[in-house]
């Protein structure tokens, strides 16, 4: 009987806490193997910490991602917590399906202490923050060493400037003797990041801002982003280094090794880490006229609006721990995103593929996109108005700043 | 209550399930489009207003609508015109094999059965340009200069016609078949023994004898060509139709606006219009083909 008893007063107590202090949540992002298994790691950590709370994560492909929260947000089939990409932030803010952070945990304070500060403005809108991210990117040029070797240039030394990027992938060029392609110096994917890199890196390198100061014009169209936008497309029509979709795309061809040379972001040190075989390595993206550049991007966590009570406490805790300093190196280690935290990244500039992505955060900008899908859009079917119709380049950027203008002013309309 | 009552009570027993699943998931969602298409209804839009006839003035004053509705239209003339003929052709050939005919038969209907997720991904490999695609090897090593295909804006609409009519053909050619197969053979020995050639057997028995197959083919593939999707959205990269466009058809244009834009009152009124152009396009047909048969 008292044995009895007491297996009613454990089973109680169990109910209890189970029924009383459960809260379980749900963080939605998109399938990158390493990203699920860090979060699902960092979702053991939190919940060892945090009895009571459970944390559900769920993913989606990356093709549809964007698509399933469109259509379950604003339906409130939503999840507590998102991953979404910076870009996509001001359409979600101004539907109004994202949740203000709590200021008292993420206030204006907080996010100038803790982060890079083209992280703090994108992430705020009229003052209010959305969303912290837990790393962030870079670009680098990256190269193979064997083709390096192959095409008797130093495997250890990349080109430092355009002039030499120019020059070098001439040389790392290969053809068959109809002409075709068949190794490209460099890989031309504007579909990839080339647009970021036309957009954020050569068109201010070659003297031209790209939009206004409060980001509400299109300024790119200047005759030096016209020479900024020819000297990229002359690489595919004149110099013949690269075409876009060279071997389906620039990563597919590079682990190929069919592509010497590529500009890409730094979540692929680990993908290309793992392939067999590749020796590769990252340098600094190639300066102009002395001047260098860089485009940051980073995906961010924000919390859905509506969430509220118990699994608003809930998500705002998570949030924070794996937004924190141990999240954030944890990621560098296993996703190969760097800290959102310039104090973290210290601990790393002897890295040889990190540093060279850290660097290139001092003279990067973000592109304060409102609609990211649409803006890298126009820019690639410009690149192929060059390529594939053979237009004239300035007209095109023309036209292309044109159509980017109205997409930005129906936006804030 | 008659016999006769009774029995057509049970018919209509029988057909107003189906009925009511067609009212709960065609019609009613039709009818939904319908009024959506007048309203600014999108996923990023919590107040849904009434604009008109505005969405219809929009579609079409984007030059990327037009293109993708005419894009449509040479798919659908290309492309129907094309799978009838060699469908027919093929299996008038066909029938007059009589051994392994089931073969055959299997291997031209392998292409339909195939996933067209499979299919599509494994011609667009296969039109990569040098040194990665079949094709263009094989045009190199024959001293024919390599083309662009997909990669090509003049070249990628035919090449996923090509693909269309590849798997498609099965499909006509199997339907052909059991249409020949059912032609009457007393029919075909008098005429034989009245000494009428081959030819003159196939072009004034078969073929009329075929027109009932043949109509219900036509409607059928230009269906299919008028609605393509899985092709495109599969053989372009990043599945925008492109490339610049040259690729897109209508219903990837609707996928897009609301799916990629969230646009849904646009894309619902871009579906009325594929709508519309496909229920014309299909009573024509019927209007033309549909004449009293006789023998």
């Amino acid at each position: 009987m008292k044995r009895a008893l007491i297996v009613l007063a454990i089973a109680a107590t169990f109910a209890v806490t189970t029924f009383a202090e459960d809260v379980h949540i749900v963080y939605w992002q998109y399938f990158y193997q390493s990203k699920v298994d860090t979060i699902d790691l960092l979702i053991k950590q939190f919940e060892a910490k945090n009895p009571g709370i459970t944390v559900e994560q769920v993913t989606f492909p990356y093709e549809s991602y964007n698509q399933k929260l469109a259509a379950a947000i604003p339906a409130g089939e939503g999840p507590e917590l998102v991953n979404l990409y910076y870009g996509w932030l001001p359409l979600y803010v101004k539907a109004g399906y994202l949740a203000e952070l709590p200021k008292d945990s993420f206030g204006s304070e907080y996010f100038k202490k803790t982060y890079y500060n083209f992280v703090e403005q994108s992430a705020q809108f009229d003052g209010k923050y959305y969303a912290a991210p837990t790393a962030v990117r870079t670009l680098a040029l990256i190269w193979n060493k064997n083709l390096f070797k192959q095409a008797g240039l130093d495997p250890n030394t990349p080109p430092k400037t355009l002039e030499e990027l120019q020059s070098y992938a001439k040389k790392l060029s290969k053809y068959d003797n109809q002409g075709n392609l068949v190794q490209a110096g460099l890989a031309m994917q504007p579909n990839g990041q080339g647009h970021c890199w036309i957009r954020e890196v050569l068109f201010r390198q070659f003297g031209a801002t790209p939009y206004s100061a409060n980001n509400m014009k299109v300024t790119y169209a200047s005759p030096e982003g016209v020479s900024a936008f020819k000297w990229y497309t002359d690489l595919i029509v004149k110099d013949k280094v690269g075409y876009p979709n060279f071997g389906t795309d620039d990563v597919t061809a590079f682990v190929a090794q069919k592509v010497a040379m590529n500009i890409d972001g730094s979540f692929r040190i680990g993908t290309l880490n793992a392939v067999k075989g590749l020796d590769w390595g990252a340098a600094e993206l190639p300066t102009y006229k002395g001047v260098k550049g860089n485009f940051a991007s980073y995906w961010t966590h924000g919390i859905v609006a509506g969430t509220s009570g118990k699994k608003l406490d809930a998500s705002v805790k998570f949030l924070k721990f794996i937004t924190s300093p141990e999240a954030q190196e944890l990621w560098l280690k296993n996703v190969g995103e760097l800290p959102a935290t310039p104090a973290l990244s210290a601990a790393h500039k002897d890295d040889p593929y990190v540093s060279v992505f850290l660097k290139g955060l001092a003279s990067a900008h973000a592109t304060a996109y409102v609609d990211e899908a649409g803006q890298r859009k126009i820019l690639v079917d410009a690149v192929d108005q060059v390529s594939l119709s053979k237009k004239d380049p300035g007209d095109v950027l023309k036209d292309a700043a044109s159509k980017e203008q109205k997409l930005i002013d129906d936006f804030w309309k | 209550m008659t016999l006769s009552k009774k029995r057509a009570l049970t018919a209509y027993g029988f057909l107003a399930l189906p009925l009511l699943y067609f009212v709960a998931v065609r019609f009613a969602p039709m009818l939904y489009l319908t009024v959506m298409s007048a309203t600014n209804w999108g996923l990023f839009n919590k107040k849904i207003k009434f604009v008109g006839i505005d969405n219809f003035a929009k579609i079409f004053a984007d030059p990327v609508f037009l293109k993708s509705f005419g894009n449509t239209a040479i798919y659908t003339l290309v492309g129907t015109p094309a799978v009838i003929v060699l469908g027919l052709v093929f299996a008038l050939e066909l029938d007059k094999i009589r051994k392994y005919q089931a073969g055959f038969r299997l291997i031209y209907a392998l292409p339909y059965i195939t996933p067209v997720v499979a299919v599509s991904w494994v011609w667009r490999w296969m039109f990569q340009q040098p040194p990665f695609g079949v094709i263009d090897a094989l045009l190199v090593s024959l001293g024919i200069p390599a083309q662009g295909f997909l990669n090509d804006p003049r070249e990628a609409l035919f090449c996923v016609v090509a693909v269309n009519v590849w798997v498609e053909l099965g499909y006509c050619v199997i339907i052909f078949l059991a249409g020949i197969q059912t032609v009457p053979p007393q029919l075909v020995e008098a005429a034989r023994i009245d000494g009428a050639s081959e030819r003159k057997i196939t072009r004034r028995i078969i073929l009329p004898l075929l027109r009932p197959i043949t109509l219900f083919l036509v409607v059928m593939e230009a269906i299919q060509f008028l609605r393509i999707f899985t092709q495109v959205y599969n053989m372009s990269y990043q599945a925008q139709g492109g490339p610049l466009d040259s690729t897109k058809s209508a219903a990837l244009f609707i996928y897009e606006k609301a799916f990629t834009n969230f646009d849904m009152g646009t894309a619902a009124a871009a579906s009325l219009v594929l709508f519309a152009v496909i229920m014309v396009v299909t009573l024509l047909q019927l209007k033309f083909f549909d004449k009293k048969m006789d023998y």
